[in-house]
């Protein structure tokens, strides 16, 4: 087909569309819904004292921040590079969040060793931590790429991973609620091996689920 | 520049709610400016209509992700750039799984089938020849000779100037004559010493 008559085609098919909404502001909705649904889930079951108690050690309250700091930029990214003529650098946004969420689960690990279950219960809790992390970000990540196909990305590779590591940062977060013991290496390799599953699982859907154009 | 970019974004506003010949309007206006971008990643006049052609295609999808409060120019340079780099991968994946069979042509008793084949045969002969051709020149005699393009199309698309075309494109000439004076005298001396 020659570019004129593809031009009178696409012509042709021409019908009013409703324009996006800021990146900012879907990024807003839908971090403002999941917030919401913690708040509540958490008042309705383990309450605040679990996480206030852990969170007056500095280290603890740099982790949860890493967490939160990650998954605020990682979702606010994947929303800006969904739509075409963003700046490839808000890529590069978690990564300060990411961080210092590495570096103080870290130090957790070197200051708690292995395990503090000892080589009884060398896994012992983590394994509720990795089924918490997944089986909360399967909800979050349906909720997200319903949000972003709405722009049918033209690159979705790094839509993907951005708004993954988004859905896995609120994950971890959230878990800090419910977590009533210190991370440990066996602990924190279970949180991003969790974090790897739910990212590649979402980088190996992108294509359908995000309707890329 | 500026001017120009004012003009698109109130075209694609007016092409969002729907009217037609805004759109249109902002599609041939901007046909030029991606081909140009696309020329950044390929020469070749197939591949630099088809990416020209996807990029009108997908402005078409994500229209609606456009916002009039930001500059045009940068959005429609994105789409282009991203559209021209899924074609050379596709591209290069292709060729890195396909390769053509040339022994895959069976002649027939029937003279008309013969004749159609060894046209496929002879067509895919001049292809290798203008392989063997420096880029410059095989651009020329493909745009001018194969495709038929007139010489303002020809240097529209290749970059080359009238003048360069003309020249490039006597020299391949000459020089697949040479080539086929060549591969012809080699036939010859192979039957002869059979």
């Amino acid at each position: 087909m020659e570019t004129e008559q593809l031009i009178e085609s696409l012509g042709a098919q021409l019908t009013p569309v409703r324009r996006l909404a800021p990146p900012s502001l879907r990024a807003a909705s839908w971090l403002g819904a999941a917030a919401l649904l913690g708040v509540l889930a958490v008042s309705l079951t383990v309450g605040l004292h679990i996480f206030s108690s852990r969170v007056a050690l500095p280290r603890v309250a740099c982790q949860c921040a890493g967490e939160g700091v990650t998954a605020v930029s990682a979702v606010l990214a994947a929303l800006m590079r969904s739509v075409p003529g963003r700046s490839p650098r808000w890529a590069l946004l978690p990564l300060p969040g990411c961080i210092l969420w590495l570096a103080s689960s870290g130090l957790g690990c070197l200051a708690n060793g292995w395990s503090l279950h000892g080589p009884a219960g060398f896994i012992g809790e983590s394994s509720h931590c990795f089924a918490f992390i997944l089986g909360v970000s399967v909800p979050l990540a349906a909720a997200l790429f319903f949000v972003l196909r709405r722009a049918r990305p033209i690159d979705p590779l790094p839509v993907a991973t951005l708004g993954m590591l988004g859905v896995a940062a609120t994950a971890a977060f959230a878990l800090e609620f419910f977590h009533p013991f210190d991370v440990t290496v066996i602990d924190l390799a279970l949180h991003l091996a969790a974090v790897g599953v739910v990212m590649a699982l979402g980088i190996g859907l992108r294509r359908r689920a995000l309707a890329a154009a | 520049m500026d001017g120009q970019d004012d003009t698109w974004r109130s075209l694609m506003q007016a092409a969002q709610s729907g009217e037609r010949a805004s759109y249109e309007r902002l599609l041939h206006e901007i046909t030029p400016f991606v081909r140009n971008v696309a020329r950044r990643h390929c020469r070749h006049p197939h591949d630099l209509e088809e990416m020209v052609q996807e990029t009108l295609l997908t402005v078409h999808r994500v229209r609606h992700t456009y916002d009039p409060a930001r500059p045009f120019s940068p959005w429609l340079t994105a789409i282009t750039q991203r559209r021209a780099i899924d074609i050379l991968r596709r591209r290069k994946r292709v060729s890195s799984h396909e390769s053509a069979d040339m022994r895959s042509i069976e002649t027939f008793a029937a003279a008309a089938a013969n004749q159609e084949l060894e046209t496929v045969r002879c067509a895919e002969e001049v292809r290798t020849l203008l392989q063997q051709l420096p880029p410059r020149q095989r651009e020329a005699v493909e745009a001018l000779k194969l495709r038929e393009m007139s010489l303002a199309e020809a240097s529209a698309a290749s970059g080359q100037s009238v003048g360069a075309l003309k020249v490039n494109a006597h020299r391949a000439l000459k020089a697949l004559r040479a080539l086929m004076q060549g591969r012809e005298k080699q036939a010859r001396g192979r039957m002869d010493g059979n």
